[in-house]
This record gives C-alpha cells, sequence and structure tokens, in this order.
C-alpha cells in the first residue's frame, strides 16, 4: 500500500528547529516559567549594560565618606553603605558577578560531569564503579563543607570560589548523566544502531546525549540558582569573593554591623539574591514540565 | 541463564523462517545472537557456509550490511531527537555506502518510497507519526543496506489488525521483488502460518519442534506445539462451547534449568525420562523435526 | 427474557485539552443484558475504553466529558448520580479490569490485603476472620492456593497477577464487569487459561460482562453479542452468531476487519487490510466517518450520516447495506439521534 508520492525533491532540511519550537511553545503556557524567563532576561541585560552606565572606579568601589550611611533618596536610590558607595551602583554591578560566576561553575561542572557521567553509564562494569565511586566520595561531603574547605585551602578568590563550585557539583551532574544514559542505552533505537556497526562515540555523540539533554538542561538552570546562593553564603562567612567587589553576599555580610539602623544595606542585596535565584527556579521547573511529558511521547 | 541453548536450525535463500513461542522461550534473543547484537557462549551461526561467529571486527562490518533487523517496538525502536530521513540515512552514513548528502537523500526518497511512507515525512520526528507509520520506518531502515537476510523481531505485534496485515503484504512484497530471506519471529501463530515457509518452535530456550509450515499445522507432534495450536483464539465459531484442553501451571524459570524438557513440569504426558537426559531433536518424517520422548 | 442491565443512549464524550477537542465518542447506543456477555471490538482511537470509562464516571477529571447522551444502570441514571453514589457502585454493582496487570496491583500491599480492600470498602463483614476466609474464597476461585495472599504482586508471573486482578473485580459479586483487554498482554496459553477462568467464574456468578478487545478470536469464543466500534460510534452490531456467520451483510469495516486476518485453515497469498488510517479525533470526516476508507463509499455517504437499520437484533449503519438490504427495517424515530 503506497501512498501519494511526488516526485523526488529535494527538500532542505529546515526542520531541526521544530523540536526547540514545540519545547518553546510547551513553556510558554507555563505562566510562572515565562515570568522567571522575563526577570532573568532583565537580570542578563543589567549585567551586560551596566558597564557602559556605570564607571567602576568612582561609582562601584569609589569610597566617600562624607555621603556615608544615607537612607534611599532620590540621589541614592537604596542608599549608601558605611564607605559612602551607592548600594543601587553596586547591587546592579553586582548582578554581573553572580551571573557569571553560576554560568562559570555550571558550564563548567555540566561539561566535566557529563563525560564522566557519560563514561560511566555507558560502558558500565569497572569503568562505572570506579567513576562513581569517587563521585560518592564528593557527594559524601555536605556542599557547604566541601567548598569552605577548598576555598580555606586555596584561599578566597573569584577563581577559586569558581573552582570550590564547580567541584561540588560535577558529581550531581555526573548522576543525572548516568542515569539519564542507562536509561536510553537500553532502548531498542541504540539495538538498532549497534546493528549497523555503528562505533561507541557515534552511539554516545549522536543518538544518546541528545536524549539526555532534557534532565541535564533542568539541573543546569537549578544548579546556577543554587551557586548564587553558595557563592552568596561563601562570601558571607569572608570566603568568597573579596572586597571590595559589590558581590551580593559580601555586601550582606558587610551590612550585618549596621542592621540595627540601616536594614536596607540587608534588604536589597538579600531582595537581589532571591530575585536572581527565583527566578532561575522558575525557569527550571518550566523546562522540567515542557520536557517532561513531550519526551514521554 | 540458559536463554537459548542448544537450538539448531537452518533458513534457505528467499525463504521465511518462523520462529515461534511466547515469553522466556529466548526467541528474541535468539534474534539477536544471529546477527551479533548478542554475543554468543558456544555454537556456529553459519552464513553462506562461513562461520562469522569467528570474524573479526573488521569482517563483522563488511557482514552487517548484509544482515539486518526490524525490531517489535515501533516507538523504542527509533530515535525521538533524529527525523525519518535522518533515521533511514543512518546506517547509509555509518557504513559509508554512500557519502555524497544528495546521493544519500535521494536513496532516502527510494527507501520511503519503497516501503509506502509518503515524500511528506521526510523532516517529521517519529512521535508525530502512528505505529504502523513507524514500523515502515523501521523496516526503510533495515533496507538502507541493501541486506540479503532481515531478522524481523515481531515486527507487527504492536499494530492494529488493519494495519498488521498492510505492513505483513509490505513484508512479503519485498521478499518476493528483492529475493530477501527472513527470520520471522513472533508469538502469534496465525501471522507466522502466514508469511513463513518452515517454523521453529521454541520453548524456554529450547527447540521442541521444527517442520514445514502447513505441516507443523496439520500433524503437530511435540505436546507444546499442540497445546499452543489449541489455545489460539479463532475467529470463527468452531470451537465454542467445547472443552478444551488448557494447558496449565506457568513457564518455569530459565535460571539453573533441570536436563532434558523443559516442559516436562506441563505437560500431560510427562514421564521421569523426560527430565533425565538431554533430548535431541529426532528427524521423524522429512523436515520434521521433534524433541520428545515420545517419537 | 432476561431484563436490560445497562442502557446507553447517544453517548458523546470528548476530551479537551488547550490544543484540541478529541470527539472520543460519537452517538454510541449499547444495551446489555444480565449475565450477558458482550464484546467491544474496535481498533486503537476507536473509542472503547472511553466508553468503558464513561459508565464507571472515571473519565480523566477536567479534561475528560460526557456531552451528550445517557446512561442507565437498572434504575440508576450513571450521568446524573452523585459522587457518593458511584463510589458504591464502583467495585459492587460494576467493576473494571485493565490491560497491564502489571501496574494494576499496588507493589506494596500484599495480594490479600488487596482483596480485602474492596471487601471492606463495600460489604459489612461481622469479623476480621469472616473477611478472611472470604478472601480465601475468592483466590481459591480464581485458582490461586491461600497461602499465597500474604505474597506481593512482584512475586506473580503476568497470568497470575490478572488473575488476581480479577479476583478482586469479582470480590463483591458485581452485576457487571469491564475488561478492557484483559488479556492482551498476556501469552497465548495463560490467556486461554485466564480466559476459561473468566468463562466459569462468569457463569457462576452470572456476572454480565463488556469484553474490549481487538482479537476476533477471543470474541468468537468467549461472546454472546458481539458491538463493532469505529471512530467513537458502533457500527454494527449482533449475536455473536450474526457477526461470524461469515454472510455479506456486514458492514464494510467489519468485513475489512475479517479480511485483515490471516486465517490458519486456509492458505491465501496476501491480506485483505483495509485500506488507510482511523481518522483524527479532532477532526473527524463528514457524514459516515468510515466512508474515507470504504470500498462501497457513495455519494451519500460522504454527507449524510448513516441511521441505524435493524432486524432481529442485527444493528448496522450503512447507506450501501441500506441501499441493498430491504428485510432489514430502519430503527423507530425515537431512537434516531438527531443529527
Amino acid at each position: 500500500m503506497t501512498e501519494q508520492t511526488n516526485p523526488v525533491k529535494k527538500i532542505k532540511k529546515v526542520k531541526k528547529r521544530s523540536q526547540l519550537k514545540s519545547i518553546w511553545f510547551q513553556f510558554k503556557k507555563n505562566k510562572l516559567a515565562m515570568f522567571g524567563l522575563l526577570i532573568f532576561v532583565v537580570l542578563v541585560m543589567i549585567a551586560v549594560f551596566s558597564g557602559f552606565f556605570l564607571d567602576y572606579d568612582t561609582q562601584v568601589i569609589g569610597q566617600n565618606m562624607k555621603e556615608r550611611l544615607r537612607p534611599p533618596s532620590s540621589q541614592h536610590l537604596f542608599g549608601t553603605d558605611q564607605y559612602g558607595r551607592d548600594v543601587f551602583a553596586r547591587i546592579i554591578w553586582g548582578t554581573r558577578i553572580s551571573l557569571f560566576v553560576g554560568l562559570f561553575t555550571v558550564a563548567l561542572a555540566m561539561s566535566t560531569g557529563t563525560i564522566i557521567g557519560a563514561l560511566a553509564g555507558y560502558y558500565g562494569g569497572r569503568t562505572d564503579n570506579v567513576l562513581m565511586r569517587i563521585m560518592d566520595v564528593f557527594l559524601a561531603m555536605p556542599g557547604t563543607i566541601l567548598a569552605v574547605a577548598i576555598v580555606g585551602a586555596l584561599g578566597p578568590g573569584i577563581v577559586n570560589v569558581l573552582l570550590a563550585m564547580s567541584i561540588c557539583r560535577i558529581p550531581q551532574f555526573a548522576r543525572i548523566v548516568r542515569s539519564s544514559i542507562i536509561s536510553i542505552r537500553g532502548q531498542e533505537f541504540i539495538e538498532a544502531a549497534k546493528a549497523c556497526g555503528t562505533k561507541d562515540r557515534r552511539i554516545i555523540l549522536r543518538h544518546i546525549l541528545p536524549n539526555a539533554i532534557g534532565p541535564i538542561v533542568v539541573q543546569a538552570t537549578l544548579h546556577m540558582a543554587t551557586t548564587i546562593l553558595g557563592v552568596a553564603g561563601l562570601s558571607f562567612i569572608g570566603l568568597g569573593i573579596e572586597a571590595p567587589i559589590p558581590e551580593w553576599g559580601s555586601m550582606l555580610s558587610a551590612a550585618k554591623s549596621q542592621m540595627r539602623y540601616q536594614p536596607y544595606l540587608m534588604i536589597f542585596p538579600g531582595v537581589a539574591i532571591m530575585i536572581a535565584v527565583l527566578s532561575l527556579n522558575l525557569i527550571g521547573d518550566g523546562l522540567r514540565d515542557a520536557l517532561d511529558p513531550r519526551m514521554k511521547n | 541463564m540458559h536463554a537459548v541453548d542448544g537450538v539448531n536450525f537452518a533458513v534457505e535463500k528467499g525463504k521465511t523462517l518462523g520462529v515461534v513461542g511466547e515469553s522466556g522461550c529466548g526467541k528474541s534473543t535468539l534474534g539477536r545472537l544471529v546477527i551479533r547484537l548478542l554475543e554468543a557462549t558456544e555454537g556456529k551461526v553459519l552464513y553462506s557456509g562461513e562461520n562469522i561467529l569467528s570474524y573479526s571486527d573488521e569482517k563483522m562490518l563488511e557482514m552487517r550490511k548484509k544482515m539486518q533487523i526490524i525490531f517489535q517496538d515501533p516507538y523504542a525502536s527509533l530515535n525521538p531527537r533524529m527525523t525519518v530521513s535522518e533515521i533511514i540515512a543512518e546506517p547509509i552514513k555509518v557504513c559509508r555506502t554512500l557519502t555524497k548528502p544528495d546521493d544519500i537523500l535521494e536513496k532516502v526518497y527510494e527507501l520511503m518510497e519503497t516501503v509506502g511512507l509518503a515524500d511528506r515525512f521526510v523532516n517529521t520526528y517519529p512521535h508525530e507519526l502512528d505505529g504502523g507509520r513507524r514500523q515502515r520506518i523501521g523496516i526503510a531502515r533495515a533496507l538502507a543496506l541493501d541486506p540479503e537476510f532481515i531478522v524481523c523481531d515481531e515486527p507487527v505485534s504492536a499494530l492494529d489488525v488493519s494495519i498488521q496485515a498492510q505492513v505483513l503484504n509490505l513484508l512479503m512484497d519485498l521478499q518476493e521483488e528483492r529475493g530477501l530471506t527472513y527470520m520471522f519471529i513472533t508469538h502469534n501463530l496465525s501471522v507466522v502460518k502466514h508469511i513463513s515457509s518452515e517454523i521453529v518452535v521454541m520453548y524456554l530456550g529450547q527447540c521442541v519442534e521444527s517442520a514445514q509450515s502447513d505441516e507443523l499445522f496439520e500433524d503437530p507432534k511435540h505436546p507444546y506445539t499442540n497445546a499452543l495450536l489449541s489455545a489460539i483464539p479463532v475467529p470463527n465459531l468452531s470451537r465454542r462451547n467445547k472443552r478444551r484442553e488448557v494447558i496449565r501451571g506457568e513457564v518455569t524459570s530459565p535460571i539453573n534449568p533441570k536436563p532434558g524438557c523443559r516442559f516436562a513440569a506441563r505437560c500431560p504426558y510427562a514421564k521421569p525420562e523426560c527430565t533425565a537426559a538431554d533430548i535431541p531433536l529426532k528427524e521423524i518424517s522429512k523436515g520434521h523435526f521433534v524433541s520428545c520422548i515420545l517419537y | 427474557m432476561e431484563e436490560k442491565l445497562l442502557e446507553i443512549k447517544n453517548l458523546h464524550v470528548e476530551y479537551i485539552t488547550d490544543d484540541a477537542r478529541v470527539f472520543a465518542v460519537n452517538g454510541l447506543d449499547l444495551d446489555l443484558k444480565k449475565g450477558e456477555t458482550l464484546g467491544l471490538v474496535g481498533e486503537t482511537g476507536a473509542g472503547k475504553t472511553t466508553t468503558a470509562l464513561s459508565i464507571l464516571r472515571l473519565l480523566p477529571e477536567r479534561v475528560g466529558r460526557i456531552t451528550r447522551g445517557t446512561i442507565r444502570l437498572g434504575e440508576r441514571n450513571i450521568i446524573e448520580a452523585s459522587e457518593g453514589d458511584m463510589l458504591q457502585i464502583r467495585g459492587e454493582v460494576v467493576s473494571m479490569i485493565f490491560q497491564d496487570p502489571m501496574t494494576s496491583l499496588n507493589p506494596v500491599h500484599t495480594v490479600g490485603e488487596q482483596v480485602a480492600e474492596v471487601l471492606d470498602l463495600h460489604k459489612k463483614y461481622k469479623s476480621r476472620e469472616a473477611v478472611e476466609a472470604r478472601v480465601d474464597e475468592i483466590l481459591g476461585l480464581v485458582g490461586l492456593s491461600a497461602e499465597r495472599k500474604k505474597e506481593y504482586p512482584h512475586q506473580f508471573s503476568g497470568g497470575m497477577k490478572q488473575r488476581i486482578v480479577i479476583a478482586i473485580a469479582l470480590a463483591c459479586e458485581p452485576q457487571l464487569l469491564l475488561a478492557d483487554e484483559p488479556t492482551t498482554a498476556l501469552d497465548v496459553t495463560i490467556q486461554a487459561q485466564v480466559l476459561s477462568m473468566m468463562k466459569e467464574l462468569k457463569d457462576k456468578l452470572h456476572t454480565a460482562m463488556i469484553l474490549i478487545t481487538h482479537d476476533l478470536g477471543v470474541v468468537a469464543e468467549t461472546c454472546d453479542r458481539v458491538a463493532v466500534m469505529y471512530a467513537g460510534e458502533i457500527i454494527e452490531s449482533g449475536s455473536v452468531e450474526q457477526i461470524f456467520d461469515g454472510g455479506d451483510n456486514h458492514h464494510p469495516y467489519t468485513v475489512g476487519l475479517f479480511g485483515s486476518l490471516p486465517d490458519l485453515t486456509r492458505k491465501t497469498r496476501r491480506l485483505n487490510p483495509i485500506e488507510g488510517l482511523m481518522p483524527d479525533p479532532t477532526d473527524l470526516p463528514d457524514g459516515c466517518r468510515f466512508h474515507t476508507r470504504c470500498p462501497k463509499c457513495m455519494e451519500i455517504c460522504r454527507m449524510q450520516k448513516p441511521t441505524a437499520i435493524i432486524r432481529d437484533g442485527h444493528m448496522l449503519k450503512c447507506h450501501f447495506l441500506e441501499s441493498q438490504l430491504a428485510s432489514f427495517s430502519k430503527l423507530s424515530a425515537e431512537s434516531v439521534e438527531k443529527q
């Protein structure tokens, strides 16, 4: 039984995007997720364009003792801190820091974790055992303690913080990737690929990973959120980004002493952290919902 | 665990060997062993006289072009992230039988036409199509390397009755046009009779009977074959209200089986000799083999 | 003359999602007498499961809706019954068993507990012992020994799990059993066992049954009456003798279904499948729903839905047959659905 066929035409391959389009379509339906996305986009814009509007040395870290501890006013939207620095400018600049650290950490953890998880999941057996036991060692330690230990050993500063944050997250990515791969590798289309002699590398890259991307991406957005929180936490206890860099966590820490009379110094960084983390969580949840029921098909 | 144990059979070029049995009988495993998707622990697989189990990896790669497989599940056997044309083109790209993208695309269109898939589906994803069309994609993929031998692992079991008929007709047409040899694995006796010239009946990894298709149905010998035949519900009223021998019990475990016939636990004719030692396949008439102490 | 147990008239069921309205059941009429077994036959997407779920009012919330029609169970009007009434009906008056025995049982409760649960819900027993005795009795009916009631579902095979499911369904001796493809997932020899057991139980308990299946062989062996379903309506129905008579007075779809089957008794070169696919339930064709695939399609089929014609209990909905068969009469005016 043949259906209507047309004479041979060369159709350009454009359709690859349609899967992304349908995921986007599902995502769009989720109002909360879209809200989160909107906020995140605003944050990114702020991070990107703040460099054009603010001069780092004068406005962000430049001290002005005459203007210290002023409450929010038309001149200083968020007030000034104990060094006379405009809090608003510092919060804005802090967006850069937080997003950069979040992105970089996740990128590093995701790529390393994916390689480890992919190898462990695909080959199984001893490879799996060895790799996963190493991952277990890292997982056994509470994330914060591990991060503190690493930074404590290497010293504070942005690079070491990044390293500490990434190392904590590699095992979690590795696990997710590994279980995705285990569930996919038993499927018949993988057998089909093997039946024509496809080599392992191609199977992993072409057949397995594209199907495993879903949970990985969701995990990535959620990890960005926890990273921002984690860095803020480290900075709060003095082990993170050093002064005078306006990282939100360290701003919070510095505001501890002024908490009684200048509560705004704590409120603004706190709210900034909350907004960033919330938006990423909403996006992550929205992505998970958009990807999951569709993948069931 | 003994998935497949001491199975002997042969398929002639251009014919279809039906492999029949219920779950746990090892028929799917057998199919995969024959094309070396699974590695056998013992035995030989002779293709045109040569034992492919001893082939090196390079030689096996060449061999794979001649031996292909169609899977049962039209949902799980296709990569959900690849379009129809990508799925069909994949074997060609892997084995490099064609390298120019235009040539590959042309071959894809050709294959789609052969299996009855309209052109417009070339860039759709599997989940957008129904089971029958997906199975056609699987068939097109199996044909992509111009094989001589195809293992069909329950290719129509997951399809609706009218689609089953369409796909079976397609498989039979292809066999005629291209001189293909099939190993057709199924649990559905009426389907296997329709498409096979010869049939092997399996139970718990053992071959219990094999014969020409017509002969097996007219003159079944092994008690299990008889049980299977009497268990199939027939779509007419001839057997209504007749007391039938319904076989009792469940399939026993394939782990550490006792020697001898594995059907003995459920067989109405079982004797102690049945589990004393392994029972070889005996040729009781031309081309008709049975493994049972009754013969 | 057995009285009517179930009467469905002009049932319309829709699934309403964000993207589309799915017309799952479109004008279904069905009658069932006490103790009778009706085979509801059709392919995927015909609306058989939806019909069964509608009888129990178990359609997915918010999404599934009965938009028109009536379902009468004895004296009761199912569509207007309260949820409280339905809770009493489910399990006690009407039971359902589903296709996949693997997921029908709760893995964390023993088998005995699951059978006892339905007894506790509907029957008042004087003591725990009385309940347990009944559990043993029921398990015995389905061929399971009483000691096994302390075991968990995963310790049983597929066929046994399905028996347990049947035991649970029949525990309260309901008047009607809805069986949705109960043996499709089982091996052929196990299927034979389970079907034979179901038949025995059915005879013993005088339970009426609607057996949903796509397997005409199963229908021939177990059912008293048959209804063939296509695109949400019943296009042919009659006694099993009428449907399987091998004659010419059958709906083209029914003919197509029989023609698609490889026959064990005859060697045919090619099968005669029905062209095309079941229509998309969000976009059904005008006129007769089957006309796009029908080898006997006439002009009128494209435009007007056929009305039911009937003779001696054999019902057909087909313009072509209507024109051919003088001995059939139209169903009386009030039964004809409004188009």
